[in-house]
């Protein structure tokens, strides 16, 4: 697999196509759930959980004293489902609105997260700068042997999860559909809208967890995000919507890993800047053809509700 | 613990003016935080702190001077570019804001990422400057730039108290303000520049990732407290005072967490977490709104009536 891609780019290295696999896989997996979030107006939450996920992390590490995958997993589900439900608590006992409410929950998460670590520094190396920015170069020294094959952990990690994910989407998608687009339908159809709610988080906890150690949290968001947000604007409809973030996603991916190998900079961050880069154009130019369509056509609005 | 006793009677005047400014500022983004909240622009200040780490890279490479005034100066202004792509984006789509903010955190944020990374290639160049901007160094700030804080952090308050009541009336009845001729945008853009600029000027002190928790936790501690405005600009400026003084004292008083070599405890979160703490307690026991309160009164009440049903038999 790797030596004809070899042939066809022969400036890269096998370790340069297997990070950049990694980074595809990372921002397809996350793409591909982050179109739920985008479509059921949750972004922020996204970004709110990639943050407090950290005391997680930081716990597990704590009481295992290693940097088993597992562990931290496990801690950083569970965290990031408490972000979910402290937001919305707060937001009713506080009477402060979602936003806010969110604010003060994934600081206050984020914060005890970095205590944690300053504490677990002295047992192992653990830099709460490199939690931010997220060690994609690194992928290649880590590997695992999977059928007889050299592959980096992280890719493994990344792949289980994307699979993983496409089978509950593609198991769950009537549930998803329903709830995203008219919960109050789907609740009198009988669908358990809070239980699907609670299944969406987790996947977003776990998914940001298992792409966290290669592109760090804050990088994850773009990824989350960036991909379903910029196919929402392409098209109104649910099932392309999904195969353009996919698409979108890794191309993104690439494009930032090549770009950031050209100018020798951070791969994770030129991901995340091309991310912006391909929304901000999306909305120049979808703004534009709505335009010229609406001068040369009658006045159909470029944007209208989803349908499902 | 002589250290402890020299650090809280303020006798180090160089930890006296940090101090003063950490506060100073805390005041001025809990104020202003207040009105961004009640305006339900709480997480704008995310995205600005966010755009500043790569304002601040390029004042390093444009400028080639390091003084903390000229990399601040970078940040404001690409928080300020940030704010405008998002609001020009808001404007053309109809896209829900959320998405536009989220991708604006993290792409600004990337985009710094790849500059320090560039910086830190250079010959030469080293980015323990910038290091210390992600999760703050206020202990070791010097005099000067304290004051500069103090200074820009006394503007603002003074900006907020002036134009209390337009503010007031822009935040709870957009509509009736623009009815009775206020300025109502320019309003606006005057509150997001104020919470720019206390975005920015938190930054040396509490970091680009934590400098939001400064505006949005003392005023949604505050909100327990308050029913009018004044309240609230009040309560959250003393719970954001407070909360800076008690956050900068235990990171500089504690013991090194990782050994005398290790780095010693980090200012910012330390800040955070405190008023955190503030604002569980105020969540608890607040007289209005206060869970505990609640309780406390419900379980009154509940006896006052069975004793009174009880005497009535």
């Amino acid at each position: 697999m790797i030596d004809p891609a070899l042939e066809l780019a022969p400036w890269l290295t096998a370790d340069d196509l297997w990070t950049m696999a990694t980074a595809v896989l990372a921002s397809v997996a996350c793409g591909l759930v982050g179109c739920w979030l985008v479509l059921r107006r949750l972004s922020l939450l996204g970004d709110a959980i990639s943050h407090a996920v950290l005391p997680g992390i930081a716990g597990a590490f704590l009481l295992t004293g290693t940097r088993d995958v597992l562990p931290m997993l496990l801690g950083a589900t569970v965290i990031g489902i408490a972000t979910a439900f402290l937001s919305s608590a707060l937001g009713r006992w506080g009477r402060v609105d979602r936003d806010a409410a969110m604010g003060v929950t994934f600081t206050s998460l984020f914060a005890l997260g970095v205590v944690m670590m300053s504490l677990a520094a002295r047992q192992v190396d653990l830099d709460p700068g490199c939690v931010l920015y997220g060690l994609l170069e690194f992928v290649p020294f880590d590997t695992v042997d999977l059928l007889g094959v050299q592959v980096p952990r992280a890719a493994a990690w990344l792949g289980g999860a994307l699979i993983i994910d496409v089978i509950l989407m593609v198991a769950f998608f009537k549930e998803l559909r329903a709830t995203s687009f008219d919960p109050a339908h789907a609740a009198s159809l009988g669908v358990r809208v809070g239980l699907v709610h609670l299944g969406l988080m987790a996947a977003v906890a776990a998914n940001t967890v298992v792409a966290f150690e290669s592109v760090g949290s804050i990088l994850v968001v773009a990824m989350l995000v960036a991909p379903g947000a910029t196919a929402r604007l392409w098209t109104d409809r649910l099932v392309p919507m999904l195969w353009l973030a996919t698409a979108i996603a890794s191309a993104t991916a690439i494009v930032g890993y090549l770009v950031a190998l050209e100018l020798n900079t951070s791969a994770a961050g030129m991901i995340a800047t091309i991310s912006m880069v391909g929304y901000v154009g999306s909305v120049g130019a979808v703004v534009t053809i709505g335009a010229t369509r609406r001068s040369s056509q009658s006045g159909r609005p470029s944007f209208s509700e989803p349908r499902p | 613990m002589a250290e402890l006793l020299r650090l809280l009677s303020l006798q180090d005047s160089s930890t006296r003016v940090v101090m003063l400014s950490t506060a100073g500022l805390a005041i001025a983004a809990a104020m202003v935080g207040s009105l961004a909240m009640l305006r339900r622009r709480a997480l704008v200040g995310d995205a600005v702190a966010h755009a500043s780490l790569p304002g601040i890279c390029l004042a390093w490479f444009v400028a080639g001077d390091r003084s903390l005034a000229v990399l601040l100066v970078g940040a404001f202004v690409l928080g300020l570019a940030c704010m405008g792509t998002m609001a020009l984006v808001q404007r053309l789509t109809n896209v829900r804001e959320d998405a536009t903010t989220a991708i604006a955190i993290s792409g600004f944020f990337g985009l710094g990422i790849v500059l320090s990374r560039m910086i830190q290639n250079q010959p030469g160049g080293n980015r323990a400057g910038l290091d210390g901007f992600l999760f703050g160094k206020a202990a070791s700030a010097v005099t000067s730039d304290a004051w500069l804080v103090l200074v820009v952090a006394g503007v603002v308050s003074a900006t907020v108290l002036g134009l209390r009541k337009e503010f007031g009336l822009l935040c709870f009845d957009r509509a009736f303000a623009a009815g009775i001729g206020r300025p109502v945008h320019r309003l606006d853009a005057l509150l997001l520049v104020l919470v720019a600029i206390v975005t920015v000027a938190g930054l040396p002190s509490v970091g680009v990732v934590l400098v939001v928790a400064m505006l949005v936790i003392p005023p949604a501690a505050a909100r327990c407290w308050s029913v009018s405005l004044g309240t609230m600009l009040a309560v959250a400026a003393a719970i954001g005072a407070a909360s800076a003084i008690i956050g900068t004292g235990l990171s500089a008083v504690l013991p090194p967490p990782g050994g005398a070599s290790g780095g010693g405890w980090p200012t910012g979160p330390m800040i955070v977490l405190t008023a955190a703490a503030l604002f569980v307690l105020s969540l608890l026991v607040a007289p209005q709104q206060g869970l505990l309160t609640a309780m406390w009164r419900r379980h009154r009440l509940r006896s006052s009536v069975q004793s009174s049903s009880g005497s009535m038999r």
